[in-house]
């Protein structure tokens, strides 16, 4: 099977600092991919490498077959357009009510009437279990749950292929987390997304990712959860099988392993 | 497989063929509509052909069989239904986005919204007291203690407001002043008395020019600052932050940018008065080929004991209303990015105006009591 995303050999570096040295890995259609790793590691300026939003010191990455580290502006518009992405802490635009930022990256990429345009925006509310007035107010006004949300419903709006998750879970209270494990799964199963997510959400770990890959030291080691967990890089077991980790993984045993 | 998707002409036959992407949406929508319009007695809907059907698109069908079957419509299907169906059949018992109320209309409308602009004007008006009364009061009941005064905080600012600004400050008045003396100098020409150019200068730049530009040009750089900044710690809750810690945003915030000003603007009038009479000097220099010695001569006879000191005493005023509209509007800023630029833009505005304003009432008292 093509990859989606092919990341090779990729360094980032802040002056003396390497954040990132060789990180090579690929995600495949219809994945659900997990990245763990540290604070201060790079969770984030790999996602951003990987979106295409900066450039790595050395290395590629594709997505979809196009290096976007060399592609050209219009190239990079259109891999853009194939995915969707819900940041940390939503990055919805505040002037903005949370309808229209929705209808935003619709309204932008085609030409469809006003009515329609809402009828899309209430399907992307009802997939993220958001009720249907809440288009009509602004970021400010919402809950941290209902910007997630606000943000995946954003994410969504085109029916990407690619989805980018950053921390979707955190902040929520377990019952919304599980719906949007619950979610995620769906979009995956029905749609055949290919969802890459950054997070430190052990349950949501255990119950989505079909591979994780963990960065320590500057370097990444991807394999399934349940080789993630038996591996023995000090790190690792105290991340995975600290009294939180435990807890999480009886699921493991149920949901991967039967 | 390319997306179509044809009506037939007795309008009773819909045929969706290939994949049916989100970029598809339109070329779906417009049939969809063609479809709802014709409000036929009976459709068949063939999917025989169709591919893949986008959550998107798959709800706007969705939609349009609900809404012609809510009309007494009857539809058939050939092939299987897209398989989205299934999940998008749950959310139509929900019912649809209320439609957004219409703003209400009545006779004398315009009365009422003068009405409410004018209870609007008065509560900003109310509430700039309100906020010059903390702010003093704050100095006032700081002013026991230095620590309590923040002072590394307020020489910042004074850095930040008052030295950096200085190079702009003194070209602003070296040309302003250039320009006054050379319109002085052509207009005063004819009648033999372009000596008193030197009066018109001297006059102008100590009383007024000097210590007008200087308020604009502070309002425009730190005026603006001021709002920008409190505006976005605003934002980023970090007001909220100062005070959950028992600390008060008018001691920390506000009083040594208000102090800050009120010490940076009367040095920097004095920089603007220096460079205002060097103007005015190299330009009559130049033009009227009036010796150095000549321009101080005329200059010592132009002014009197109280020109320097009428101009001076203004800026100390001029920086804490500059300060005081800066600070109160940046702490206004709520919830958005769009809030933020307009509160900055009426930060300025706003001071620029009152700069004048007050300026008019000084130049009202002065001549009252001939100062």
């Amino acid at each position: 099977m093509k990859p989606v995303i092919e990341v090779r050999d990729v360094v980032n570096r802040f002056g003396s600092q390497t954040v990132h040295d060789g990180v090579s890995f690929d995600v495949f259609p219809g994945e659900i991919f997990g990245i763990v790793g540290g604070s201060g590691t790079g969770k984030s300026v790999l996602l951003r490498t990987i979106l295409g939003l900066r450039q790595p010191t050395s290395g590629t990455v594709r997505v979809e077959g196009v290096d976007i580290t060399r592609a050209d502006d219009d190239q990079l518009r259109a891999v853009k357009r194939r995915y969707g992405v819900a940041f940390q802490n939503g990055a919805l635009f505040s002037s903005l009510t949370v309808g229209e930022n929705i209808a935003l990256p619709v309204a932008e990429a085609m030409d469809l009437d006003e009515e329609s345009l809402a009828a899309l925006v209430g399907l992307r509310l009802r997939m993220v279990g958001l009720p249907l007035e809440t288009a009509m107010k602004y970021p400010a006004q919402l809950s941290g749950g209902m910007v997630k949300r606000t943000a995946v419903a954003r994410a969504l709006a085109l029916d990407p292929a690619l989805v980018f998750l950053d921390e979707p879970t955190a902040g929520l209270d377990p019952i919304a987390a599980e719906a949007f494990d619950a979610l995620v799964l769906y979009l995956r199963d029905t749609l055949h997304l290919t969802v890459v997510m950054v997070t430190h959400d052990l349950d949501t770990l255990a119950r989505t990712c079909d591979r994780v890959a963990v960065l320590v030291d500057g370097k990444v080691i991807v394999d399934t959860l349940d080789g993630i967990v038996a591996n023995e890089h000090p790190w690792i077991r105290q991340y995975f099988h600290g009294a939180r980790g435990r807890a999480a993984w009886p699921q493991v045993e149920q949901g991967h392993g039967a | 497989m390319g997306f179509q998707a044809t009506l037939s002409d007795a309008r009773d036959r819909l045929r969706i063929a290939g994949d049916c992407r989100m970029t598809d949406a339109p070329a779906l929508d417009a049939t969809l509509r063609a479809l709802r319009e014709a409000r036929p007695a009976s459709v068949v809907i063939d999917l025989t052909r169709a591919g893949e059907l986008d959550i998107g698109p798959s709800w706007l069908l969705h939609r349009a069989i609900a809404d012609l079957r809510g009309r007494g419509t009857s539809i058939g299907f050939e092939g299987p239904p897209p398989e989205h169906f299934a999940y998008l059949d749950g959310f139509t018992a929900v019912s649809a986005a209320p439609a957004p109320a219409a703003p209400r209309t009545w006779p004398m409308r315009w009365l009422v919204d003068f009405g409410m602009r004018m209870e609007e004007r008065w509560r900003s008006w109310y509430e700039a007291l309100d906020f010059g009364g903390r702010v003093l009061v704050t100095a006032a009941t700081r002013w026991t203690s230095l620590r309590r005064l923040r002072l590394p905080s307020v020489v910042r600012h004074i850095h930040e407001t008052g030295v950096q600004a200085i190079p702009i400050v003194a070209v602003i008045a070296f040309l302003i002043s250039v320009i006054s003396a050379y319109i002085g100098a052509q207009q005063l020409r004819p009648f033999g008395a372009d000596i008193f150019t030197v009066d018109l200068v001297a006059i102008g730049v100590l009383r007024e020019l000097g210590v007008l530009l200087t308020a604009i040009m502070v309002a425009g750089r730190s005026g603006s600052a001021y709002a920008a900044e409190l505006g976005v710690m605003k934002l980023n809750n970090e007001v909220d932050a100062l005070e959950s810690m028992g600390m008060n945003p008018y001691e920390v915030l506000v009083l040594p940018r208000v102090l800050a000003l009120v010490i940076a603007m009367p040095l920097l009038t004095v920089v603007a008065d220096a460079m205002g009479l060097a103007g005015g000097a190299v330009l009559t220099g130049y033009l009227l080929d009036l010796p150095w010695e000549q321009f101080v001569a005329r200059l010592d006879g132009a002014i009197g004991p109280t020109t320097f000191w009428a101009g001076l005493v203004k800026a100390p005023v001029f920086g804490f209303l500059i300060a005081l509209t800066g600070t109160m509007r940046g702490l206004q800023v709520r919830d958005s990015s769009r809030e933020l630029g307009r509160l900055t833009t009426v930060a300025v505005v706003q001071s620029i105006f009152l700069v004048i304003l007050a300026d008019a009432a000084f130049a009202i008292i002065f001549l009252e009591i001939d100062f």
